[in-house]
């Protein structure tokens, strides 16, 4: 066998198509996966002396090209997946940066313990969760991802190894949450998960005639009416239905409210429906691709509307699994839309010009004739890390197929859309983004922050080996100009 | 849809059938890296069209050299949508002997050169969802004659090699085109007997393009008629096969 770390990875490391999680992008890049920590930072340092750029990839969960590096070198980190200590009396647990959600919570869920926040599927990584700072249903009542982690690892592009948390290293802690990976590779989470009481969520279905409806539906929960609050828009209704849809809240039980009892934590009661419709759910993406095309997708959202009104104003009980990692019912939904793939964007907005902002926003995805085939809306609340995508506001989330036809046109809709956001002080979330350009970045995020963040990053990165799609896009064109680089897979701008 | 071939990596480009594909793309507009190892031969062919022929010397055998070369070419002339193989070697072997180091020479330059070469252009390729792989095999691949064992082996697994690529990538748009040319006149068969429907590097270079401009994987003999030999060649019984001479 060839000794790996002898050899140059510019020669000897092997290319791998990557794509987002979107499928629109993707690059051939290197591609390394170690399995031990030890591995990494050895990768990281010869990395280094070989000047050649690096990206960290945990479950390709981002939607766009936050872990692709075209040319460069990609460090998949999904081996480094051991869980290093599990407290079932504090609810606290450490473990590598590669363990995804999944992991945890079959690990703690039969101890009484689920994670505080989670994203909408279950398969993204620890790493990845820090690093774009993610957010779940409960955005408006817990805050972040980041704001549970107690403690990280990190190994920096000089290969210092520093344990940062809110008391040790701060200003660092809060710019690696949420740092997208530029700032090091996250090798330990050490994270708070929240006692439950039971295994299940009361789950109430509400339906919106339209956007101020759904407006008002969140406002009435917000205070202390749910502890999870989503809406699912039908973004293909215009005029008096614009915005319409349904919301679900969901709200924790105490023991006793909970029928199944404590036979509601085993693991096996966290299931995921097997079938839907009757179609073994392995296969539902291939029929849900003949249905994806504008006529019949719209069709889809106004029967799903119409039918939520039979669920109004009911509750049931539903699992965490069932109840959070929605995107998980359909394995490979995502091949649903094509070999174009999609995009996902998601548009944050604050409270004081939400409505009207995205009344506008959905109106122009009508007036381009490109209305997105899925809206989520969230609540949530401001955090203290540096590069946060979350405001005292609203968001939304859309899907928008992408075909070589459309590309063009909707990449014109996506600017036009982000300039309105940024005129009602909104901004945008980089797990979701395929489309910011660098000025929008600067504009939405704010420059003093996004200098601030550079400045950390030229410290600990002054060669600008940590690099991505996603930086070099939207934010490397806001550094001050450095000397030509001389990394590898860089310069062929 | 048709290949575009717009810009393209001629590894094998100072002769034969790759110095003739490199001045006809050149000539049809395309931007061609020419890639040789004989420096001298390269610049007499990138003076014939400068800025759009241009020069890189490389040698087949040096495959570790393969992914910075190409990041350059890139660099040069943007991504590239069109890679052709042209480079091999068949020294000649005579009866009786048994000559490693030639053997080891036709594998190193016929068959770890394209995949050295082709590993580059199937991930890009895969990541454009569109591209043209060509690979210039031979009709020698198709049985194991006794005049040469190694090249036989070497076409046959470069034939095999495009196969899979071409069932692995044509699924994203990427068309892997294997050419087997029956005689060519080309300094590789220079000198030898028995030569029967030779054409031109010229020709055989023209029908290739054409073939892999249809934008169709696709494998065929150069000219078409080889492939009424290959048929028989592959069906003749071993216990015959053996006793022939050719």
């Amino acid at each position: 066998m060839v000794e790996f770390a002898s050899t140059p990875y510019r020669v000897r490391a092997p290319l791998r198509v990557v794509d987002g999680f979107g499928r629109s992008t993707l690059a051939a890049c290197r591609f390394l996966e170690p399995r031990s920590v030890e591995e990494l930072a050895g990768i990281m340092g010869q990395a280094q002396s070989e000047g050649i750029s690096v990206a960290f990839r945990g479950a390709g969960r981002s939607y766009g090209d936050a872990s692709i590096n075209s040319r460069g070198l990609v460090i998949d980190a999904t081996g480094l997946n051991r869980l290093l200590d599990w407290n079932p009396t504090t609810g606290v647990l450490e473990a590598e940066a590669g363990l995804t959600i999944e992991g945890l919570w079959r690990r703690t869920i039969e101890d009484g313990y689920w994670p505080t926040v989670v994203p909408g599927t279950m398969r993204p990584t620890l790493g990845g969760c820090v690093s774009m700072n993610i957010h779940g249903k409960n955005n408006f009542r817990v805050g972040p991802f980041g704001d549970h982690v107690l403690e990280l690892d990190l190994i920096t592009p000089g290969g210092d190894r520093l344990t940062l948390s809110r008391s040790q290293n701060s200003e660092l802690f809060h710019a690696v949450i949420g740092g997208l990976g530029m700032l090091g590779a996250v090798t330990r989470v050490k994270l708070k998960l929240k006692k439950v009481e039971s295994g299940n969520l009361r789950v109430e279905s509400i339906s919106a005639r339209n956007l101020d409806e759904m407006f008002d539906v969140f406002e009435q929960r917000l205070p202390d009416r749910a502890d999870y609050l989503v809406g699912w828009v039908d973004c293909f209704a215009k005029g008096k239905g614009l915005g319409r849809g349904q919301v679900h809240a969901a709200h924790y039980l105490h023991a006793g409210e909970d029928p199944m009892g404590a036979e509601g934590f085993h693991v096996e009661r966290q299931g995921l429906p097997g079938t839907i419709l009757g179609i073994p759910k392995s296969e539902l993406w291939r029929i849900m691709r003949l249905f994806s095309n504008k006529p019949l997708w719209g069709l889809i959202n106004k029967a799903k509307y119409h039918s939520s009104w039979r669920e109004h104003g009911k509750s049931y009980l539903q699992s965490h699994v069932a109840f959070a990692f929605l995107l998980d019912y359909v394995p490979n939904w995502r091949l649903a839309y094509g070999p174009g793939g999609f995009i996902q964007y998601q548009v944050f907005v604050p409270k004081e010009t939400a409505r009207e902002t995205m009344k506008d926003v959905l109106n122009l995805c009508h007036q381009a004739k490109m209305p997105s085939f899925l809206g989520v809306f969230k609540r949530h609340r401001p955090d203290p890390f540096l590069l946060t995508h979350a405001l005292d506001g609203w968001s939304m989330a859309m899907d928008f197929p992408v075909t070589p036809k459309t590309r063009n046109a909707l990449w014109a809709l996506t600017e036009r859309l982000s300039e309105r956001v940024i005129a009602g002080g909104g901004k945008f979330y980089f797990a979701k983004d395929s489309v910011l350009r660098a000025g929008d970045v600067e504009q939405s995020y704010g420059r003093d922050k996004v200098e601030r963040f550079l400045a950390i990053k030229q410290q600990l990165d002054p060669t600008n080996m940590l690099s991505s799609d996603l930086w070099q896009r939207a934010l490397a064109p806001l550094a001050k100009p450095q000397p030509p680089s001389q990394l590898f897979g860089r310069a062929a701008e | 849809m048709k290949a575009k071939l717009s810009k393209v990596v001629v590894v094998g480009a100072s002769s034969g059938m790759g110095e003739a594909m490199a001045r006809q793309l050149a000539a049809a507009g395309a931007d061609v890296a020419i890639v040789a190892r004989r420096q001298n031969e390269l610049e007499r062919l990138a003076g014939e069209r400068p800025g759009k022929l241009r020069p890189y010397v490389h040698d087949a055998t040096n495959v570790d050299e393969v992914p910075e070369l190409f990041e350059r070419i890139e660099r040069d002339m943007g991504p590239v949508d069109g890679l052709i193989y042209a480079a091999g070697v068949m020294p000649s072997i005579q009866e009786s002997e048994y000559a490693f180091e030639k053997d080891r020479s036709m594998v190193m330059v016929n068959l770890l050169g394209a995949m050295a070469w082709m590993n580059q252009a199937a991930a890009r390729f895969e990541a454009a969802r569109g591209g043209t792989i060509l690979g210039i095999s031979s009709i020698a691949g198709e049985r194991g004659r006794r005049g040469n064992p190694a090249y036989c082996t070497t076409k046959a697994a470069l034939t095999t090699y495009l196969e899979s690529l071409r069932n692995r990538c044509s699924r994203y748009g990427v068309n892997v085109v294997t050419i087997k040319p029956g005689f060519v006149d080309t300094a590789m068969t220079r000198g030898l007997k028995g030569l029967f429907w030779l054409i031109s590097a010229e020709k055989a270079a023209k029908t290739s393009l054409a073939l892999a401009r249809k934008g169709k994987s696709v494998v065929a003999f150069v000219p078409s008629r080889w492939a009424l030999v290959a048929f028989v060649v592959r069906n003749l019984p071993s216990f015959i096969f053996r006793k022939l001479n050719f």
